[in-house]
């Protein structure tokens, strides 16, 4: 993880930096939660909505930034056009004097830096691709899946892409509806199994 | 017991981590092979950065990175200056002279003039010896390693140290919180642990409760601990009065225990006070440890009931790592570092006065239970973010990222 030594202690800060970050800020603060290991599953992974409720305690807003569907973005440059669009209307609402988090409860902006390396794992076909996903790590779904889409705005996950190239149309797209932001990461590996299990591949 | 410190390899820490994490490792490894790592720091033992490197370096030379520690030298002068100027980081009033600036340069310059310095990387450990990047040369990469909050310093400490964590490629903070307003690049490692070192691997029973015994401490009745140096920042004080805020409803006892370390000269005078406040108080015990007592802090640990790490102020804080890793609810001041390692109420407690920690440790003391869960949650916690084979990537990382100075994504290999 990088580290910008910006930081925010109110929304009008926070709306201000969010214009200005470089875009692997905002994918990191939309995405890294999914990667961390949590003893219970988090109610939501966005920490700006997570932040503007602890340390804000704007609830309404925070509720807007948590709904926002991440699925509907295809490139970082909308997802943040959304989160400043929401912080925006909600100062508009109100005009009263702006709240200031504790002191030592600061949002602090991180940026994402990700090498991808190969993990030796490989499929030569699609009833291989199916046995071997269970070996798959957290690390390799999430590059495949989330940052595959968003940031590096492939529009789709690399799985669907591929099973795509193979004729497995229908499959590809099951894979693609699938809301990897609801469900932890071991969710999503055995729901995406459990798609080609339905098609009798394993 | 007999230290098992030799003949520990990469290997031995599969049945912990798994083989998938060491085979990520070996991949990372080879991208960085090549090149030579050359770690600084000020002390060869004592605290936490000394333990990190014993423990990193053979590990980094077992992945075939060329990897080396160099230690600066100085006097009791040296270090009198160095202590300050890590308080006053951490943002404690200190005074400073121009005669105490000189110092730091002068022995900047001795050691500059004795070390020889790699043309590849170079990791910088803590304010002590950041001076030396004076003479970086153009090829190579220096990174300075801050294991110390320095989020609120006192002006006059950074405005002196900043001009030389300016001339450095990178820095390393261990969390974000940390982070400064700097033209360099800024990453985040949190340090770890070694699960197999003396002082974490496992222990049996009969030798823990031989240590206890060994130190006058009841192996039966609930023992209320801290591993720490004796530092005011450490707060030992506070410690000792929650116990006895707790001793009012509960049979326990409070051990202190800490060693010293070359580089911190404070040590003895609040040693001094700590006693004093303990009194004649019999189920308080105070042990100075010499430098090399890591299977006996391992043992006074693992037969403790409840680690307390009070800190006012805190780098990291790895004896919180450590206790939980043995299973052990922490309760740790609510700052720096400790903040990542405390899951309030998960892992054990977050605390904000004596008064605070009395009453969380009373409520541990009265159910087993809690504790249980607790203990488990916090070595989970440990094996998931803090351990040495995941510190040893985040450093390997940093250097490749070093290369890669502007993209956010980088192919390797």
């Amino acid at each position: 993880m990088q580290l910008t030594g910006r930081s925010a202690r109110t929304l009008h800060e926070l709306l201000a930096a969010l214009r200005e970050v470089p875009g692997s800020c905002i994918f990191y603060h939309t995405h890294h939660l999914f990667l961390s290991h949590h003893f219970e599953k988090p109610i939501v992974y966005n920490e700006f909505a997570n932040w503007v409720s602890e340390a804000l305690r704007e609830e309404a807003l925070s509720e807007k930034l948590a709904a926002i569907d991440l699925m509907a973005f295809t490139s970082i440059r909308e997802l943040r056009e959304a989160i400043v669009g929401l912080i925006e209307g909600s100062l508009a609402m109100n005009s009263g004097r702006p709240r200031e988090c504790p002191a030592g409860d600061e949002f602090h902006f991180c940026r994402s830096k990700s090498f991808v390396m190969a993990t030796g794992v490989t499929a030569e076909d699609v009833p291989a691709f199916f046995r071997r996903l269970p070996a798959v790590t957290h690390v390799s779904l999430y590059f495949h899946f989330l940052e595959a889409r968003l940031r590096l705005e492939r529009k789709t996950n690399d799985f669907s892409q591929w099973l795509q190239w193979r004729g497995e149309v229908e499959l590809a797209e099951s894979i693609d509806r699938l809301d990897p932001y609801v469900v932890t990461l071991d969710e999503l590996k055995e729901q995406i199994v459990e798609l080609g299990r339905s098609r009798g591949i394993n | 017991m007999e230290s098992t410190r030799t003949g520990i390899c990469l290997k031995d820490y599969e049945a912990i981590v798994g083989a998938d994490v060491l085979d990520e490792l070996r991949v990372v490894a080879d991208c960085v092979r090549g090149r030579r790592l050359q770690n600084i720091n000020s002390t060869a033992v004592g605290g936490g950065v000394a333990e990190i490197l014993t423990r990193m370096v053979p590990l980094l030379r077992e992945l075939g990175v060329e990897a080396t520690w160099d230690v600066i030298k100085g006097d009791g002068a040296f270090f009198e200056v160095t202590k300050a100027l890590h308080n006053a980081l951490h943002g404690k009033p200190e005074k400073f002279s121009e005669q105490m600036y000189q110092c730091y340069r002068d022995t900047t310059e001795a050691n500059l003039r004795q070390m020889e310095l790699t043309d590849d990387i170079v990791w910088v450990h803590d304010p002590q010896p950041a001076g030396l990047i004076a003479r970086k040369r153009d090829a190579a990469r220096w990174v300075w390693r801050c294991h110390i909050d320095v989020s609120s310093p006192m002006e006059e400490a950074w405005k002196f140290l900043a001009p030389y964590v300016e001339q450095y490629d990178a820095s390393i903070f261990s969390m974000p919180d940390f982070a400064q307003s700097l033209p360099i690049a800024q990453f985040m490692v949190a340090p770890s642990i070694d699960p197999l070192s003396d002082k974490n691997r496992e222990l049996d029973s009969a030798y823990v409760a031989q240590v206890l015994e060994r130190y006058g401490v009841d192996p039966e009745r609930p023992v209320l601990t801290q591993i720490s140096r004796f530092d005011r920042l450490k707060d030992p004080l506070g410690v000792m009065a929650a116990y006895k805020l707790v001793k009012r409803r509960h049979d326990c006892q409070l051990l202190l225990a800490g060693g010293g370390a070359p580089d911190d000269p404070e040590g003895e005078e609040v040693l001094r006070e700590v006693k004093e406040a303990a009194g004649s108080d019999a189920d308080i015990h105070i042990l100075e440890l010499p430098v090399f007592s890591d299977l006996e802090i391992n043992a006074l640990v693992r037969g403790s009931t409840i680690v307390f790490q009070k800190s006012i102020k805190e780098g990291f804080g790895l004896t919180v790592c450590e206790a939980l890793w043995k299973r052990k609810p922490v309760i740790g001041g609510a700052v720096g570092g400790i903040k990542l390692q405390v899951i309030h109420g998960v892992t054990g407690f977050l605390v904000h006065s004596p008064e605070g920690a009395a009453q969380r440790a009373s409520q541990l003391l009265a159910d087993p239970g809690l504790r249980v869960r607790m203990g488990n949650n916090g070595h989970e916690h440990v094996k998931q973010n803090f351990l040495l084979t995941r510190h040893v990537k985040d450093y390997l990382l940093v250097a490749l990222a070093l290369e890669h100075p502007n993209e956010d994504i980088v192919h390797l290999c």
